[in-house]
């Protein structure tokens, strides 16, 4: 107990502080920022994962996101009958030769001998691959993203509950990092950031440009929920007496008929919102919780210890038969897919799906300070860090204005220079991250909550 | 003479902007470079530190403006970056005394100077939004092109017009003598042989009496010179928006490791590679076969490679083949 009293301390201290908000603000915000937190929190159990447990650089986070997100557009859109229709059969025969091109490539891979003659092999299969392919889409893509482009013009999903693509979200951008993985991950530490990073940029640019998959730019709206709708909510019995009993001694204070029940009824409309959103804190709090679950025990297992000795030394590790290689690749696919579960679980709360608002300062550097804050290698800090830095960057806002308007409490309020100011508060989270990571960085390198492993 | 035609339609659209834009990177990359091949550390505020020194410029520039100073012909702007760069140059001794020298004196790893990067990045960021603005910014005053499409189709009776607008003139020449003077700089003077000695082997430059304080101060010097030249070139062909220096920062590191981090003739190649693959491959060249071909074997469909949409994925494809194929670089960078 002692011993994890920094820990308890911590937290309350979090929690604490979002129930201010609560109180203060409003319970919306409030619960707004505590979902944020907790996908938040997901995102940094997968980067601490790989930069934690096996110091594997990943600045690719927001490519994960991305895919986690399109997994939950492919399986909860209904599809679109037409489109499949118009240009169906042109996609799965693209998919089938890029399919065969691979096998293709694989095929020469295995049966020649590493020389030069092989790579212009594979350089034509590749160059042929990409021309037919290209030839046997286009029109079929065309067609796609002809039919009824206002609303559709793309080929949809499979329209199963949304609560699937979270699994799937995982598996789509496990695979995205088998590949990346596969090729990347002999590179240098910096290199491998900036590969990784450059390799998110060319996901999002796709998932930006192909609409007959994703609608790219258009955006997707209207996603299914796994939660109730706020309209429907107001207009259930159980609800509305629920929200009577919750607030009744505020109620009871109105006299007069008509304005009792316009006061319930304003209950009503915030409480519902308040409602929905407690929903999905929940089913995100399990995410969370199974998570913490199973990388605790993957920590303490002997695979973790195995991690953190091919992480302080990867030649004596691998002396000792690790086979560094497969662990890394292991552990940058496990990584990479609950960061695909956070991106899936964010288009589901927010019900829609924007690929121009992933933007790797907010997907991919955010996430970073978030696990450098918080402690790298240990699960309870990065999920800290998740929740301190996400609700610094939403109530820097405030905090910053607070702090204008106190160094400026001397000037006019047309002053030139205090307009500015204020203009320019919502930048003012950039600096408050960066000024925290580098004093984090400098005066506690090993974060809040720093990494400590016992020897059981 | 549709031979001809076809030949200026590729300078026009292919060859010139081309090679503008592989300049502003060139210069970047050179910066990356020497952060890489001296410090030891991949920058991630590259971007950011570009768009300060911008900011610095265009500041001058509208204080010039302002009190009645221009350059007639050419941008003002030329004349504000020297103030600029002594600004950037100061702002960079300042965070290398608070920031980076803790790290540097207790020789911790790259990583952690690179997510050190990552922190002036943030507060670079937020310096430069809250005292400019994130909106998009024109700077540019003087004339505004040196050859215009309709003149030069006048002048050869031609079909296909050629405009060269000065900033690219500006661009291409301001690099070309920074370059050089660089280079000059490093294989000729006495300083500048010693910083690459610090590079290749730091142990036996420190034997041989070179001061590291020293090293370390002129290449923030000269990297404050290359990025707000550099950043400023760029805002004046196009314009100085700050996200988008900010992921301008990812084609530089393309550029500079396709050279061979490290290696600065490497960098300035490398920026002229990326930029001219960029354009090669996303240009829509049917124009171009409709003069060279016969009207019988005309194209039907825009002939283009790739969409522009992939403009930045086609630079981060190559960065990816090359790190795979041959991770020194393609001018096998090692050191200064």
């Amino acid at each position: 107990m002692r011993k994890n009293l920094n820990v308890i301390a911590a937290y309350s201290i979090m929690m604490g502080l979002i129930i201010l908000v609560g109180i203060f603000q409003s319970w919306n915000i409030a619960l707004s920022i505590f979902n944020l937190c907790l996908i938040s929190a997901v995102m940094t159990m997968g980067a601490n994962i790989q930069w934690g447990y096996a110091g594997l650089i990943n600045f690719g986070i927001m490519g994960y996101t991305a895919l986690g997100g399109l997994a939950a557009v492919l399986i909860s859109v209904n599809p679109v009958q037409e489109a499949w229709s118009a240009g169906g059969t042109n996609i799965l025969f693209s998919l089938f030769l890029i399919i065969g091109m691979i096998l293709a490539v694989r095929y020469v891979l295995k049966k020649y001998e590493k020389s030069k003659m092989r790579t212009y092999i594979i350089a034509t299969i590749i160059i042929l691959g990409i021309i037919i392919i290209r030839f046997v889409s286009e029109p079929g893509i065309e067609a796609i993203e002809e039919v009824d482009p206002a609303k559709t013009g793309f080929l949809g999903g499979l329209g199963l509950p949304i609560i699937f693509s979270w699994i799937v979200g995982a598996l789509f951008a496990g695979g995205l990092a088998f590949v990346i993985g596969k090729v990347a991950l002999g590179l240098r530490a910096d290199y491998l950031a900036i590969a990784t990073l450059l390799i998110s940029e060319i996901v999002i640019a796709i998932i930006k440009h192909e609409d007959w998959l994703t609608r790219g730019v258009k955006n997707v709206i209207g996603l299914k929920r796994p939660a109730p709708y706020e309209v429907n909510l107001q207009q259930t019995d159980w609800f509305i007496n629920l929200v009577e009993k919750f607030n009744s001694s505020k109620l009871d204070l109105i006299s007069d008929f008509a304005e009792r029940q316009a006061a319930l009824n304003q209950f009503v409309i915030e409480g519902s919102s308040v409602f929905v959103k407690l929903c999905y804190s929940g089913l995100f709090l399990i995410v969370v919780i199974i998570l913490l679950i199973l990388t605790q025990k993957a920590l303490y297992s002997p695979w973790g210890r195995m991690m953190r000795a091919i992480r302080d030394n990867e030649e004596a590790a691998n002396a000792m038969g690790k086979n560094v290689v497969k662990q890394h690749l292991l552990i940058f696919v496990l990584g990479s897919a609950i960061v695909g579960i956070a991106g899936a679980m964010l288009v589901t709360q927010d019900g829609l799906f924007t690929p121009g608002s992933y933007r790797p300062m907010r997907y991919t550097f955010l996430i970073w300070v978030m696990v450098i804050v918080g402690g790298s290698g240990n699960n309870f800090g990065a999920i800290l860090g998740g929740f301190a830095v996400w609700f610094l960057w939403i109530e820097a806002a405030p905090i910053g204005l607070y702090l204008v308007n106190l160094t400026t409490a001397g000037l006019d309020d047309t002053h030139a220079l205090k307009i500015h100011l204020i203009e320019s508060v919502p930048y003012f989270r950039f600096l408050m991250m960066g000024v925290g990571l580098l004093l984090i960085m400098r005066y506690r390198p090993k974060g809040i909550l720093p990494e400590k492993i016992e020897i059981k | 003479m549709d031979f001809v035609n076809a030949i200026i339609l590729l300078l026009n659209y292919i060859f010139v902007p081309a090679l503008a834009y592989g300049s502003q990177l060139a210069l970047g990359a050179i910066f990356v470079t020497l952060i890489y091949g001296i410090l030891r550390f991949a920058n991630f505020a590259t971007g950011d530190m570009m768009s300060f020194g911008t900011m610095f410029t265009i500041l001058f520039t509208w204080y010039f403006q302002s009190i009645g100073i221009s350059l007639g012909v050419l941008p003002t702007a030329l004349l504000a970056i020297p103030f600029a760069i002594i600004f950037m140059i100061g702002y960079m001794l300042l965070i290398d005394k608070f920031v980076f020298k803790y790290y540097r004196v207790n020789k911790s790893p790259p990583v952690q100077l690179a997510m050190v990067s990552i922190g002036v990045m943030f507060v670079t960021q937020a310096v430069v939004r809250i005292i400019i603005g994130p909106s998009d910014r024109r700077f540019f005053d003087g004339e505004k092109f040196l050859i215009k499409a309709g003149e030069f189709k006048e002048m050869t009776g031609l079909n296909e017009g050629l405009a060269i607008k000065s900033t690219q003139v500006i661009t291409i020449i301001v690099t070309l003598i920074l370059v050089s003077t660089l280079f000059w700089f490093l294989n000729k003077t006495k300083t500048g042989k010693s910083m690459r000695a610090y590079s290749d082997n730091e142990d036996l430059a420190l034997l041989s009496g070179i001061d590291p304080k020293k090293i370390v101060m002129i290449t923030w010097v000269i990297a404050g010179i290359l990025a707000t030249i550099g950043g400023a070139l760029y805002g004046l062909d196009k314009s100085f928006k700050p996200f988008t220096y900010f992921n301008n920062m990812l084609p530089i590191f393309a550029a500079a490791i396709v050279g061979g981090i490290g290696n600065p003739f490497g960098a300035f190649l490398g920026g002229y590679v990326i930029a001219f693959s960029e354009i090669l491959l996303t240009y829509a060249y049917r124009k171009f076969f409709m003069y060279v071909l016969p009207e019988s074997m005309e194209p039907g469909g825009l002939v283009q490679l790739l969409s522009t949409d992939y403009k930045f994925a086609v630079s981060f494809s190559i960065l990816v083949i090359v790190l795979l194929y041959r991770p020194s670089g393609i001018f096998k960078g090692k050191v200064l």
